[in-house]
């Protein structure tokens, strides 16, 4: 178990990098606390595979540094800090069987047969493995190689981060929600430093605990499941956690308060905006829009339906706006009126969140 | 892999089919209907039944032929395999030194066979050649065109330095496809060289290696221009493998009945060591 | 221990080179000086083999046929070889395992055999003496080839590669050209080397299915050994240039076949 610390770290792929773009990640200050569940949330090329590899050692950084309990682990490689990392393909050693696969790790480090038969039994009771661990490792189906590959980190008692590279690319769809609640089970049970590398949202917001979210090479925002749906910090968090994201509209500030298109809207934050020349904007999620007698007008342009409420599309001058309704509320057939909840809408400054 | 069923996969196949068997039926026609008749020469057949077939595998000459070429093939699979493997994995995988090693590793493929031969030929001579004065000028006693063992020496030496870039070509392209992945677990899990080369590598690269040795053993037995030029099957007939026995056979003495049948044993015994070691190589597969 | 591994390939490629710079060595000498001395470096520095077969239309023609049949070949053995590959790599059908093997027993047979009943056969459909003739010839043992190497890589490849493809949306044409193939990068370099390389090295049915328009150079170095004997000057000279072309392809693919693209992050 170890707390992971990072440290002005910054990458780049390239030999001379001169631009920001050069940088596959930009400046990064994280603590990840020990024995937490986290999740690397962003899109594709956001840099969330290099940070991983960069903890686990795979990969050294350009500036700064990496520490494991305080100790600078920047220089040493992967096998040294003892790490586990699963990877988005299942790597297994196809011509042992399941059993010697788990063993594998322990015998390099030359651990008696009997810790070695103990600990592989342990380990594969938890995955539920212990069926197949006579079985070679090739024929088993892609989750059950991935639990092999899980299991390979587990049975090293000396690890002190797992990392999971977007482990659930390859299972079925409907075995991925079955994995995914096994990983959280277990992490209950070890307790240890987990950091799931994701880009789908659903994955990393029921499995961390955490959840720090990246966007190209920068973190953006580090919270709670709750705290980044409630609060997201950055527009980009607002668009991308949620389904339907967040509305964004551009906005002025007069005298304190937001204006969109001439009517006031009441904001959690818009008062403490100080400054100018920024590229304001109104951020409120489709869950906190009603309709209301007065307010902001728009035209309705679409209704779907998604279970138990719908989704209305609406189209206002600078911009659209989504709201849910509940079912059997009425939804207005053309024109409407629109009330964001002043609590849950914030004024954004160049995509960060006025505070 | 877990094949998925599908009928129409024939429909990916049917340009190969169509070609391969066009080129196919024929000449096999051909050959059978030559095998089992005989002629006089003037151009009319009698059926003869199996009578060449007893004829070839009864006879001395064939079965002298048939124990060169098997060791010949041994030999050399027993030389390149391994070679070509071994080079292949001290090659670099990355930076400028890769294009200069795979373009100079495969120019020795690219001669055509009868200059491999001719060159080999000048090569080796005792007074003349460079291979020929070094040996001579270290203490051999060597002379290919005269001594049995020195034109058996020369003909192994020269296959092996013209086919093992196979086995390393195919080997090398074989061991750049690993994903990277493989090796950083690999890396995690703290394991030595030789259990990556025992776990990861060799076990990806059995297919690759199972093409190549099929291939040299195929390619080995067949082989016809460059131990023709270099030794002409000599001295005498000592370097005279299977197919030069059978150019001379139905070129010197204008039988093709017994040429013909000769061609077919000769090709039911590669197919039948062909099938058994294919057989034995991805009989692991069928059970996954 | 990894200090001496470049040690290995440095000594092979030592070893391939002295007959090649000897070859080269003969190829400025004069017929002459080859069979009569021993020299490393040709006293009699000649131009003359080379004159010969780059001013003499009926030698560099010769090049050029062999290269475009050859060409013509590769494009062919390689295309039609990828489905077939992938099918035999991916899907279960009727005959497959029989079917995948009985292509490869058309590499079993000497070249010999086919001789006559290819002279027949190309002779009766009308192909005689075309740079077509000896590219669909050669597809008999190219194109079993190319299938073999193909299955090979692609069956190393996941099929859960697919899959995540089809399930982020691309069709079955995006997906082939854009995502498998790069990922078998590896295999299509070292199959199309080898298809170009077997058929710009294969003598005897190139020189049985042409004649005069489509004589491809292996049939016009034979000549060298005719009524003026041995000219090995001028073999060697037509041996060396040999290798240019198949050069400049392993050129080509090298960055097929050295990158190795792991897996695919799609």
């Amino acid at each position: 178990m170890a707390k992971v610390t990072l440290k002005a770290l910054r990458h780049s792929y390239m030999d001379d990098p001169r631009t920001d773009a050069d940088w596959a990640l930009k400046t990064l200050d994280v603590d990840w606390q020990d024995g937490g569940a986290y999740a690397l949330l962003g899109p594709s090329g956001c840099g969330k595979t290099t940070l991983l590899n960069i903890i686990s050692g795979l990969l050294k950084p350009t500036e700064g540094q990496v520490l494991f309990d305080g100790k600078d682990v920047t220089g040493l490689p992967p096998d040294q800090r003892h790490i586990a990392q699963v990877f988005q393909f299942p790597v297994v050693y196809d011509t042992m069987t399941v059993y010697d696969n788990l063993a594998f790790p322990l015998r390099n480090r030359g651990a008696s047969e009997a810790d070695v038969d103990a600990r592989v039994r342990e380990i594969a009771d938890m995955l539920d493995l212990t069926a197949t661990l006579d079985r070679r490792a090739a024929g088993l189906t892609a989750d059950g190689k991935q639990k092999i590959s899980l299991g390979r980190g587990l049975v090293r008692s000396d690890v002190n981060v797992i990392m999971f590279d977007e482990p659930l690319t390859v299972i079925d769809p409907h075995l991925k929600w079955q994995l995914r609640s096994k990983l959280k089970e277990l992490h209950q049970r070890v307790r240890i430093t987990m950091i799931y590398v994701t880009h789908d949202q659903t994955e990393a917001l029921t499995f961390a605990d955490q959840v720090v979210v990246m966007n190209e090479g920068q973190v953006v925002q580090i919270g709670t499941p709750e705290e980044l749906f409630e609060r997201p910090q950055h527009t980009f968090v607002g668009h991308f956690i949620g389904s339907p994201g967040m509305n964004v509209l551009p906005c002025k500030i007069r005298d304190g308060s937001a204006v969109l298109g001439g009517i006031a809207v009441p904001t959690s934050n818009a008062a403490r905006y100080q400054g100018t020349g920024h590229r304001l904007e109104i951020g409120v999620r489709p869950e906190f829009v009603d309709f209301a007698d007065d307010g902001v007008p728009v035209k309705i342009t679409k209704v779907s339906d998604a279970g138990r409420f719908r989704i209305v599309d609406t189209a206002h001058e600078l911009g659209r706006i989504k709201l849910l309704i509940g079912e059997g509320r009425e939804i207005p057939s053309d024109m409407a009126f629109l009330r964001f909840d002043p609590e849950r809408t914030q004024v954004y400054a160049d995509g960060w969140i006025v505070e | 892999m877990n094949k998925t069923e599908n009928q129409k996969a024939w429909l990916f196949v049917l340009p190969v089919v169509l070609l391969v068997a066009f080129n196919a039926i024929i000449p096999l026609m051909t050959v059978v209907n030559y095998s089992v008749q005989e002629t006089f020469g003037d151009n009319t057949f009698f059926w003869s039944g199996v009578m060449w077939f007893e004829q070839v595998l009864r006879s001395e000459r064939f079965h002298d032929a048939l124990g060169r070429q098997l060791f010949f093939t041994f030999m050399i699979l027993v030389i390149e395999v391994p070679l070509g493997v071994a080079i292949a994995l001290a090659m670099p995988r990355k930076g400028p030194w890769v294009s200069v090693c795979l373009v100079l590793m495969a120019l020795p493929l690219l001669i055509p066979w009868n200059v491999v031969g001719a060159m080999w030929n000048i090569f080796a001579l005792p007074d003349i050649g460079l291979l020929g004065r070094m040996l001579n000028g270290m203490g051999f006693d060597y002379n290919f065109t005269r001594q049995p063992f020195s034109a058996w020496f020369t003909l192994i030496l020269m296959d092996v330095w013209h086919w093992t870039s196979l086995v390393v070509l195919l080997t090398y392209a074989g061991l750049v496809s690993i994903p990277d992945a493989y090796y950083q677990a690999a890396k995690i899990d703290g394991a030595r060289s030789w259990a990556i080369l025992r776990y990861i590598q060799l076990p990806k690269l059995k297919r690759v290696l199972t093409i190549a040795i099929l291939l040299r053993f195929m390619d080995s037995f067949n082989i016809y221009t460059e131990p023709f030029v270099l030794t002409g099957g000599g001295p005498g007939n000592a370097t005279t493998l299977l197919s030069i026995d059978l150019v001379k056979i139905a070129l010197g003495q204008f039988d093709l009945g017994p040429a013909a049948a000769m061609s077919l044993v000769y090709f039911l015994i590669i197919l039948l060591l062909s099938w058994i070691f294919y057989t034995l190589m991805m009989r692991n597969e069928a059970q996954q | 221990m990894t200090r001496f591994r470049f040690l290995v390939p440095t000594l092979y490629i030592l070893f391939l080179m002295l007959p090649i710079y000897w070859l080269v060595n003969m190829s400025f000498k004069t017929t002459n000086e080859i069979l009569g001395t021993f020299t490393l470096w040709p006293v009699e520095f000649t131009f003359e083999n080379y004159e010969k077969i780059l001013t003499d239309p009926t030698w560099y023609m010769g090049y050029v046929n062999s290269l475009i049949y050859v060409s013509i070949n590769t494009v062919l053995s390689v295309g039609a070889a990828l489905p077939a590959a992938y099918a035999f790599s991916r899907y279960r059908f009727v005959g497959d395992k029989h079917l995948f093997f009985w292509l490869l027993t058309n590499r079993m047979a000497p070249a010999a055999v086919f001789a006559l009943p290819f002279f027949q056969l190309y002779s009766a459909v009308g192909l005689f003496d075309t740079h077509l003739a000896v590219a669909l010839a050669h597809t008999l043992f190219n194109i079993p080839l190319a299938v073999w190497i193909l299955e090979g890589f692609m069956s190393g490849v996941p099929k859960e590669l697919d899959e995540t493809a089809y399930v982020d949306g691309y069709s079955f044409g995006r997906f082939f050209v854009k995502i498998f193939i790069p990922t078998i990068a590896a295999g299509i370099g070292v199959a199309a080397f080898f298809c170009f390389m077997f058929s710009w090295v294969e003598l005897l049915l190139a020189k049985t299915l042409t004649a005069v328009d489509a004589k491809p150079i292996a049939a016009t170095m034979t000549r060298t050994a005719s009524t003026s004997g041995y000219e090995l000057g001028l073999l060697a000279a037509a041996g060396s240039l040999t290798i240019i072309p198949g050069a400049f392809v392993i050129y080509f693919v090298r960055n097929y076949i050295a990158k190795g693209f792991a897996l695919g992050r799609v």
